[in-house]
């Protein structure tokens, strides 16, 4: 049987991603619900009221989902990685409680009147609602990029104890919070979630359009998601970009990693596409020669550190993998900000839904941000390998002593059960929730010369 | 060692956790009750009905357990890491139990099929018992202590866990979380579903106020160690005593039909309960039952005072907000429940 390590991470990592495949789109949408409500809210146009309720109610779907799998991912740390929980707990604890009663209490609580209120409260208090459900969500990626980037450059702390009794204990707060890698990476994460939302309704407003059905309200709501995707995926390169610098810094063996660079004194090239042979520690691929160092230090010609440099037992194992999806990453990022600049200069000459080619891709286009999102979080926690705590505790030392592998076995089962069912229900209740579409309000199709009538019917005689 | 108001820091952090986890129970614990007597409502509309009276607040009502875990991962890591490999197995099907039930609530009313309602009233019913069954497991566990040596490692099996104390215990639990949702849907339904809630309602004190006794006795003679602070402090008789006036309380009240003061006397009743475990537990979090040198303190389980002190200041900024969206959510969703197109 696998070693409780081995079954351990895999559950770790399947829990965590596929609970990833739904906040991105929670946090993203939050954003669109809150941009369309408000439209309404300005212009009074009954088209975004019915696309905002329509939005809501897959927002509904998947938040649920979130929290459903996230519960799973917060008592994973004590069930499986009791020895990291006691280490970590003194820093990560705060990290958590703090986004358990900022973040989470905030959204949940506001949920149900997003959800259940339009009869109950105020145009504004629902408005205010959807503002608080979305910062809600944001804030609690905060904090835990935070914990996790804590993990990836700790600061402001100091170690007590000794051995597998040891534990990190904080000496200043706000330099643990703002530690050297969470702005760069909460910012590029955050943005990361907007494109998975925004393209989310674009792939549906896409589909309503080239189905025919809904015309109004699919423009109105591609036009919405557009807005927000052309923002974000130009700033997703810069953030990226920061990612990348603040990797360099402090975690040198990653970014090795990532462009298959073994050799320090060597110059670094940056790779389009290629592959790596950590055996014979080769890479070989369409690159550009010196790009990494240019990068990095400025300089076509300065060399960078490379793999060789860290011991083996102290550098990822799996280099081809961190490198194939930050590459992928990246490609897909590249993807994004062409797919969306073309968008928007066809919307400009007005032509952008005539394109039948043009709105299949953005039916499909769905999976790619979600892809990024995936990959990008497999190249920073595979990359930051063999750690836990990045040059502080070691993955394998940071298990649960006492739990069997036969546990951990059972309990991977019974997720990948539950999860694959519940992946199948999401998509068969997305699926009819998109085929049934918005429900249009009347009158909006009555023209104005009913409409009219109508307000005499209504004038009490 | 640093001190507030006289407290040290790990117990009023102590104190955190266990307003917390009463909060869990006096919020989710109704939605949860309403959940475990599901089935006894047979038609479409009372279903409806009844899903519809917890629905704006349950999943904030969750949120609590969120709160109360993250905790207890701050405050005290050891305990965090310990009790739940302990408890590997329980707590894996408690979490699938929590996944099940959010997805049935959230499921259940997006298709109009006869079948599909009805297998999601059985899954939600189901995963409602589940749940509150496993947390009094575990509680009864707790009070009960645990098999631990002196690493703090776990020496039983899972047989363990399932001692006749702590069944009596998951038991009661359920039969006081039965009762509080029911009392809260008798609050928020009218006409012929009210008419069979009011009898839910009676027969459900009934079943708790037997579970009551028989877990006041049973305490007495099998956990002697829970009664231990009673003797140094013979004024702590008076919780007891309070529970049972409150306990009293709440039948007079139902057989008068006052819901919402019953309402808030099981909420007292529930707060009493958890109150004396936590005498009873204190200063320990995991008490050994192989040696009382074994047990986990709050003092050896604690975080480092500077993160206590950087938490209770958290948890004093976040706890007023907490609470006043809470009440706000509350105050918007009051009075008797209605469908409309929104409805689950
Ligand atoms: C970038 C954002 C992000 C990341 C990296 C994670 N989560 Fe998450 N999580 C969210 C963003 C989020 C979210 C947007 O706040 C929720 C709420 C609804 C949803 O779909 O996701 C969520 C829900 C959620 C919940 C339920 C909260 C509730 O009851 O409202 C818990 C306990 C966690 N998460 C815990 C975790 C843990 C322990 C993670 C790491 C291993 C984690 N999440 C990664
Ligand atoms: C604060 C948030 C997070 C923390 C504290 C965290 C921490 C951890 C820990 C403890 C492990 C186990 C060690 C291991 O298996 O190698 C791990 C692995 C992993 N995490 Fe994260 N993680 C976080 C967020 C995420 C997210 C959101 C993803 C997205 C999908 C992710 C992807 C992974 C993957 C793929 C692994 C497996 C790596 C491997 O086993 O080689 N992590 N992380
Ligand atoms: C445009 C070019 C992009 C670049 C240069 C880039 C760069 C990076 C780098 C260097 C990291 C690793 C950070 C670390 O190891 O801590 C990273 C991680 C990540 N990326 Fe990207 N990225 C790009 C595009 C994208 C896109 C389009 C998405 C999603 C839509 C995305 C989502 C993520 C996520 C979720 C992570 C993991 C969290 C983190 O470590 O920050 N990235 N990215």
């Amino acid at each position: 049987m696998p070693s409780v390590e081995i079954l351990s991470r895999i559950q770790f990592a399947f829990t965590v991603a596929f609970h990833y495949i739904y906040p991105p789109l929670s946090i993203g949408l939050g954003l669109c619900l809150v941009i369309m409500e408000g439209i309404y809210l300005k212009t009074g146009l009954l088209v975004y009221r019915d696309i905002t309720r329509f939005w809501i109610k897959i927002f509904a779907l998947i938040f649920g989902i979130g929290v459903a799998t996230g519960i799973v991912m917060e008592f994973e740390f004590g069930t499986n990685w009791a020895t990291y929980s006691h280490y970590v707990g003194d820093i990560f604890g705060s990290a958590l409680a703090a986004e358990g009663i900022f973040a989470f209490a905030l959204e949940s609580g506001f949920l149900g009147i997003l959800l259940f209120g339009w009869n109950r409260v105020s145009k504004g208090v629902h408005f205010f609602s959807t503002i608080m459900v979305a910062l809600g969500s944001i804030f609690s990626a905060l904090w835990i990029v935070i914990a996790n980037s804590w993990q990836q450059t700790p600061a402001g702390f100091k170690i007590e104890g000794h051995d597998l009794g040891a534990r990190a204990v904080v000496t200043d707060f706000w330099e643990m919070v703002f530690n050297p890698s969470s702005v760069d990476r909460f910012s590029h994460v955050i943005i990361g979630a907007f494109l998975a939302g925004s393209f989310l309704v674009m792939s549906v407003g896409a589909w309503y359009i080239l189905k025919g059905r809904y015309l109004k309200h699919a423009q109105a709501m591609f036009k919405v998601g557009l807005s927000v995707a052309v923002v974000a995926a130009l700033m997703q390169l810069f953030t990226g970009h920061r990612s990348a610098d603040y990797v360099s810094k402090y975690q040198p063996a990653k970014l090795a990693a990532m462009e298959g660079h073994y050799d320090s004194l060597a110059v670094a090239d940056m790779y389009i596409v290629g592959w790596v042979d950590n055996k014979k520690e080769q890479t070989t691929g369409i690159k550009i020669p010196g790009g990494l160092s240019f990068l990095t230090h400025g300089s076509f010609s300065a060399p960078v550190q490379g793999l060789r440099a860290t011991p083996p037992a102290d550098r990822p194992g799996a280099v081809n993998f961190v490198f194939q999806t930050y590459h992928a990453m990246v490609a897909i990022g590249i993807t994004l900000i062409g797919l969306t600049l073309l968008a928007l200069i066809l919307l400009w000459k007005k032509q952008l839904f005539n394109h039948r080619w043009l709105m299949w891709i953005f039916v499909l286009a769905v999976l790619l941000p979600q892809m990024a999102n995936q990959l990008g979080w497999y190249a920073a926690e595979v990359g930051r390998q063999p750690w836990v705590v990045y040059g502080l505790l070691r993955t394998s030392d940071a298990l649960s002593k006492k739990v069997t592998a036969d546990q951990v076995l059972f309990s991977l089962i019974l997720f990948t059960f539950v999860y694959v069912l519940l992946f199948a229900l999401f998509l068969f209740l997305l699926n009819r929730k998109i085929s049934h579409g918005p429900d249009v309000t009347e009158e909006e199709e009555t023209d104005s010369e009913h409409f009219s009538k109508r307000n005499i019917a209504n004038i009490p005689s | 060692m640093e001190t507030i108001l006289g407290l040290d820091l790990p117990t009023w952090w102590f104190l955190v956790i266990g307003g917390l986890i009463t909060g869990y129970g006096v919020l989710d614990g109704f939605d949860l009750g309403a959940g475990a007597l599901h089935l006894f409502f047979n038609k479409e509309e009372s279903r409806r009905l009844v899903l519809n009276a917890i629905g704006p607040v349950w999943d904030g009502n969750e949120v609590w357990l969120v709160i109360a875990g993250g905790a207890l991962f701050a405050g005290f890591p050891l305990v965090y890491g310990v009790l739940f490999s302990t408890f590997y197995i329980p707590f894996m099907l408690f979490l699938v139990s929590l996944i099940f039930r959010a997805i049935s609530i959230e499921f259940r009313s997006k298709e109009p099929w006869a079948w599909w309602r009805r297998m999601w009233d059985i899954s939600y019913c189901v995963s409602s018992i589940f749940i509150t069954f496993l947390l009094g497991l575990v509680l009864g566990n707790l009070i009960h202590g645990l098999p631990i040596n002196k690493q703090h490692e776990f020496t039983g099996n899972l047989l363990t866990f399932f001692n006749p104390y702590a069944i009596l215990i998951a038991f009661t639990t359920l039969s006081l979380f039965m009762l509080h949702g029911a009392i809260y849907l008798v609050m928020k339904t009218e006409n012929r579903l009210y008419a069979k809630l009011t009898v839910l309602v009676n027969n459900c004190s009934k079943f708790f106020i037997l579970c009551f006794i028989l877990t006041s006795m049973a305490t007495l003679i099998y956990v002697p160690h829970m009664t231990q602070a009673f003797k140094h402090h013979p004024e702590l008789f008076v919780l007891p005593l309070i529970a049972v006036l409150t306990l009293l309380n709440i039948k007079r009240n139902i057989d008068s039909r006052k819901y919402f003061r019953a309402f808030m006397f099981s909420c007292i009743i529930m707060s009493c309960l958890l109150i004396l475990f936590a005498i009873g537990l204190y200063p320990n979090i995991i008490i050994s039952s192989t040696a009382p040198a074994n047990s986990i303190s709050i003092y050896a389980a604690a975080s480092s005072n500077k993160s206590l002190k950087i938490m209770l200041l958290i948890a004093a900024i976040g706890t007023p907000l907490v609470i006043s969206y809470t009440v706000f959510v509350f105050w918007t969703f009051r009075g008797k429940v209605k469908l409309n197109e929104m409805s689950y």
